[in-house]
């Protein structure tokens, strides 16, 4: 059924109903709009707060000095240490381990019920909340194997808490690498390993460094779970074995928070830019990794 | 060899019957106007009986969990020849293609039955590495998947992982001069494959596929991705080819098979859905004087 002309032209012209659809798609926007500017504005308000308190703190003395009873010299020093200490020694042991869970999950672990169940306590895992993960590092790493409030034990209960996420992560990277390649392997006689190391592992590479970005400025992050395990002490000299006692800087931050002096909130929030220069370089170089290689 | 015929292309045959002998069929595939069948006097004593059979296919039949997909196919594949296998969309062409170098056993819950032996040795076994298997017999799939890598890498891999010890990059060159590909990509051999475009990927992944030194090669509708032009240098390519391989391919384009193959299998899937062989022979036998009346309800268009 074909409009004739005049009819088609009316049709056209005629604004009523398709104004009223319009408005609404417009405010829609608005809306949506609205919902991503409280995020931002939020952030920017805390970030420009942050910065007036904190910022005039900030100085190569106030991250190179111990903690002290005295606000005017307490610093960051040990801290930084911990944590890039804790950090080091969870990401050399999160990275093999998520990368093979993974690449068993998605490459050779046979199809059926046992998988999905695998695969659903992993999704259930990523979401249990860190503290849990603190009693468990406490119970087993601290007491049963007699580490005390180390940095291995901290980066023991930091692995357990960052695993389910990487491992996630990787799979879900794996899994997006085109299954042409992998017949395109296998039809040239390559075993499945030869297969998941020359083809699958480098065209899931950037997905799986992104998950491991990620999970790193997670941890970094982390306060409640390396409480826990101990890690809230008064720390005045270089970490320089896994072994060592540590405090790391989001434990330093909840340290001064919680002081009465105005000085030591200063403190605080100077020490929430040096996280949050930190955490933000982690996700931006997540980022450009990500988007280095899409173009590709 | 059977004579050329002089007919046009889609023309009605009017030759005369007199002793009530059944009119060759009205097929558009009847008269190729190029026929490029590897020499069959070389290779072919002229009759239906196969001199040397490469690869015997016999009574495969394949389940994807508990449902069938093909029945009882057997098929001896002659060697250094065309082999086409022809048929409407889900016969399973692909799939007992698949079956020749045990690429369905890489999907979850495939259950296959029957034997495929290549020079009498059984392909299917305890004793048998399908790893092995798929390295004799290599495969060029329908969309071109050449490695994200570079040209020279894409090559190489096969032999390298297979533990070639001679000189790789004579290896190469070889290969892409198999595949009529080296003169286009010699000077840029370390530019990534992805870059070619879609002929010159396609001669690439076959390049590949020659560099393992099969002994057949399987090709899944290699040109159905690919323009005209690039099709013809493909078909082209396997008339080269056949010299020193046996090719088998899939294609659902029978104009196609009528060209370049030696002998063609229709396949058909019935209402049950499970595929099977309806009728081989030799490829001007097929399109000219079809024994089953399926066969010719497929090559003359009214089905398929």
């Amino acid at each position: 059924m074909t409009l004739s002309t005049s009819a088609a032209a009316a049709a056209i012209r005629s604004t009523a109903q398709v104004a009223r659809r319009q408005r609404i798609s417009g405010l829609s926007a608005w809306v949506f709009g609205g919902a991503t500017s409280l995020g931002v504005i939020v952030l920017i308000f805390l970030a420009i707060d942050t910065v007036l308190s904190g910022g005039s703190r900030l100085s190569w003395d106030f991250l190179t000095s111990y903690p002290s009873r005295f606000a005017e010299r307490a610093g960051l020093r040990s801290s930084i240490l911990g944590t890039a200490w804790v950090l080091g020694l969870t990401v050399v042991m999160v990275i093999p381990v998520a990368i093979a869970t993974a690449v068993w999950i998605e490459e050779f672990a046979p199809r059926g019920r046992l998988l999905n169940v695998v695969k659903l306590n992993l999704a259930n895992l990523a979401g249990v909340p860190s503290i849990i993960y603190g009693v468990l590092g406490l119970v087993i790493f601290v007491r049963l194997l007699g580490l005390g409030p180390s940095i291995l034990a901290g980066a023991l209960t930091l692995f357990l808490m960052i695993l389910p996420m990487t491992v996630v992560a990787a799979q879900e990277s794996i899994s997006q690498v085109p299954s042409s390649l992998r017949d395109g392997s296998l039809a040239l006689g390559a075993t499945r390993w030869q297969t998941v190391w020359h083809h699958v592992l480098p065209g899931a590479a950037p997905g799986i460094a992104t998950g491991v970005i990620l999970a790193i400025s997670r941890a970094a992050g982390e306060t409640a779970a390396l409480i826990m395990i101990g890690a809230f002490a008064f720390i005045a000299f270089d970490n320089t074995s896994p072994l060592d006692d540590f405090t790391t800087v989001p434990i330093q931050i909840y340290n001064w928070t919680i002081r009465p002096q105005e000085a030591f909130r200063q403190n605080a929030a100077a020490s929430i830019i040096v996280l949050m220069v930190a955490v933000m370089t982690f996700n931006l170089t997540a980022a450009v990794i990500r988007e280095r290689f899409r173009g590709d | 060899m059977a004579e050329e015929p002089s007919r046009e292309q889609g023309a009605v045959v009017t030759e005369a019957a007199p002793t009530g002998q059944p009119r060759p069929p009205q097929s558009a595939a009847a008269a190729p106007t190029r026929d490029l069948r590897p020499q069959l006097a070389m290779n072919d004593d002229g009759d239906d009986e196969i001199a040397d059979v490469a690869v015997k296919i016999e009574n495969v039949g394949l389940w994807y969990g508990a449902k069938k997909a093909i029945d009882g196919v057997s098929l001896d594949i002659p060697r250094n020849q065309i082999t086409a296998l022809i048929g409407p969309s889900g016969c399973g062409k692909s799939t007992l293609l698949r079956c020749i170098n045990r690429m369905n056993e890489l999907i979850p819950n495939v259950r296959i039955e029957g034997q495929v032996s290549l020079d009498g040795q059984p392909l299917y076994g305890p004793d048998v590495d399908p790893v092995q298997v798929r390295r004799i017999i290599g495969m060029v799939f329908q969309k071109p998947n050449p490695f994200p890598k570079s040209i020279y890498e894409n090559v190489a891999f096969g032999a390298r992982i297979n533990g070639h010890r001679g000189d790789m990059d004579e290896l190469v060159r070889k290969s892409l001069e198999q595949a009529a590909l080296w003169d286009e990509v010699k000077d840029k051999l370390n530019q990534s494959g992805l870059a070619l475009s879609g002929g010159q990927q396609q001669r690439l992944c076959i390049a590949r596929a020659l560099a393992v030194q099969p002994e057949v090669v399987l090709m899944d509708e290699p040109c159905s991705a690919l323009d005209p032009i690039a099709t013809q240098r493909i078909e082209d390519l396997m008339q080269e080819l056949a010299a020193d391989y046996t090719i088998v391919i899939v294609t659902h384009n029978m104009q196609q098979a009528a060209r370049v193959s030696n002998r063609t299998a229709y396949m058909l899937a019935q209402q049950d859905l499970v595929g099977h062989l309806v009728e081989y022979g030799r490829t001007e036998q097929i399109f000219t004087s079809p024994q089953d009346p399926r066969t010719e309800d497929y090559i003359t268009g009214r089905f398929g």
